[in-house]
């Protein structure tokens, strides 16, 4: 039995929606682990999610539109990006609409405008952060289309979906461009996300915080989508990192069976991310702020390496 | 092993090999310098007995053990003695700051690869796509030789340019003839120990490694 495309791509919205909270869940959980401390709940930052629904709205008087308008943005940003990342099937819709490349513009829409929102209200903090979160994204974009790029060159394609079709074809893990990209993809992802060696998402310490800076003077429901939101930004990098590099078991069309079997594989291979990710991030301290130059310098540098062997190696 | 699979495994061992290289170049402190020196050999070698079992000739092997037992395990404990007695494991001195070196290091690797396009073109061999590779660890190596203040990085550069160039004469030739690789791993080693000595006498005179200091040798006038 198959079922209509739109309908796989209303699950996968449903999936991101769902799963993303977990998976946030799951590292926090695993990291307890690692750390010998008792975890709470997998299902602890759906609690926090809840909780932040039911409260008020504090606003501050000079704030304006883009302060308010921010949340939905970026909340809607990431379940459209949702729809176009193959997750449960390769056969999309919005996945021909849409290529990587819009993809990375799309994630740089959503910081311009926590940026701006940052900088809207007129505190030192939004501002700092809004500066830094800008300062990581110049380096981290060049590096991140640069990775992106190796990885089409290989799939053929920019559209993501022919990509994880060549690339689950082919045996593909012995290609040093892919390899390459990985480590290029694997540094950007611990930055855009803001994970350990370049932002610590636990911090609230004045001067290291990054992306928690910017968002600082939200509340209430406007706090909840925007915590909701970069929850599904790292579920987003991890499924892109899964369509990209190890498509293997995301099913071609949309067959019953296949989707559900795509759906189990799916939380595995989240789960070993899950780990990977915790491994990483207990092993490395966070970085002093102007080392992330170097840091994204050999993102850059893999990327490249990636994109050149394509054309020397292959 | 079939021989597509073992081609492959040929082209991620030079890639690490150019990763090694450009290692090299950023890395700032000597002691993980050394090890990634040695990783380098390490995948030279293993590199040198694919293309010996990929093009039959097996003097190859040889060549491999020598650079496993000389660049992997002598040459790394010989600088390592080095910098324990000289006492300089501390952040190396770098003239042109590391991201600049960096983007020139990767328009090295481009400007070698066009350089060998047309080698690729003519040869038949299957290794003949890793020349860009090789070729571009000499000019790495060289990099680091120019960008490092400190004499026992330059040296450390001198001998990935060696690496560059071994991995070069295997990748376009299928290796030396045996009589020249054993005579470069013997001059390797003993150029080891007379750097060592020149060092040993370098930081007696000045109190440092750093050749800039080797200015101050010229005549007063």
């Amino acid at each position: 039995m198959s079922i209509d495309p739109f309908i796989i791509e209303i699950l996968q919205v449903a999936a991101l929606l769902i799963v993303a909270p977990v998976f946030t869940g799951w590292i926090k959980m695993v990291k307890c682990w690692f750390q010998g401390r008792t975890s709470p709940s997998l299902f602890q930052p759906w609690r926090d999610i809840l909780k932040l629904f039911s409260k008020d709205v504090t606003l501050a008087e000079n704030a304006s539109w883009i302060f308010r308008f921010t949340p939905y943005l970026v909340f809607g940003i990431s379940v459209m990006a949702g729809g176009i990342i193959p997750i449960l099937s390769m056969d999309l819709p919005l996945s021909a609409t849409a290529d990587v490349i819009a993809l990375v513009a799309l994630f740089s829409i959503a910081r311009f405008f926590t940026a701006l929102a940052g900088m809207d209200i007129g505190t030192a903090f939004g501002g700092m952060g809004a500066s830094r979160e800008m300062t990581i994204a110049s380096l981290a974009e060049p590096a991140m289309l640069m990775a992106v790029f190796a990885v089409s060159l290989v799939g053929k394609s920019t559209s993501l979906s022919q990509m994880a079709i060549v690339i689950s074809e082919g045996h593909s893990l012995l290609r040093p461009s892919l390899v390459f990209a990985l480590l290029a993809f694997i540094l950007i992802t611990l930055a855009e996300t803001g994970r350990i060696p370049v932002d610590n998402p636990a911090t609230h310490l004045e001067l290291t915080m990054i992306h928690e800076a910017m968002i600082l003077e939200y509340s209430g429901r406007h706090l909840a989508l925007i915590e909701w939101a970069s929850m599904m930004k790292l579920f987003l990098f991890a499924v892109l990192g899964i369509a990209s590099f190890v498509p293997w078991g995301i099913p071609r069309n949309g067959e019953l069976f296949s989707v559900a079997i795509a759906l189990l594989v799916l939380l595995f291979k989240l789960a070993g991310i899950g780990v990977v990710l915790v491994l990483i991030e207990t092993g490395l301290a966070k970085m002093r702020i102007f080392r992330i130059t170097e840091f994204l310098g050999s993102a850059f540098l893999f990327a490249t390496i990636g994109m050149m062997s394509y054309f020397m190696l292959e | 092993m079939n021989v597509l699979l073992a081609s492959h495994i040929n082209s991620l061992l030079a890639s690490f090999i150019l990763l090694t290289a450009f290692g090299l170049v950023v890395q700032r402190r000597m002691n993980a310098l050394l090890h990634l020196f040695a990783w380098q050999g390490f995948f030279l070698a293993v590199s040198t007995a694919i293309v010996g079992y990929l093009g039959g000739a097996h003097d190859l092997y040889i060549s491999s053990v020598l650079t496993l037992a000389i660049k992997v395990a002598l040459l790394p404990y010989i600088l390592h003695r080095l910098i324990v007695k000289l006492k300089i494991h501390k952040e190396v001195e770098t003239v042109v700051n590391i991201p600049a070196t960096m983007l020139m290091g990767i328009v090295l690797v481009i400007f070698s690869y066009h350089l060998t396009a047309p080698i690729r073109e003519l040869s038949t061999l299957v290794t003949r796509s890793t020349l860009a590779v090789a070729l571009a660890t000499v000019m790495l190596g060289f990099l680091m030789m120019i960008t490092r203040k400190h004499a026992v990085t330059q040296i450390i550069g001198f001998l990935a340019m060696e690496n560059g160039l071994l991995f070069a004469a295997t990748s376009a030739t299928y290796g030396m003839p045996l009589v020249v690789e054993l005579g470069v791993a013997l001059d390797l080693l003993i150029a080891a120990f007379i750097f060592g000595m020149f060092f040993f006498h370098i930081s007696t005179t000045f109190d440092s490694l750093d050749v800039d200091q080797m200015a101050r040798l010229k005549e007063e006038d």
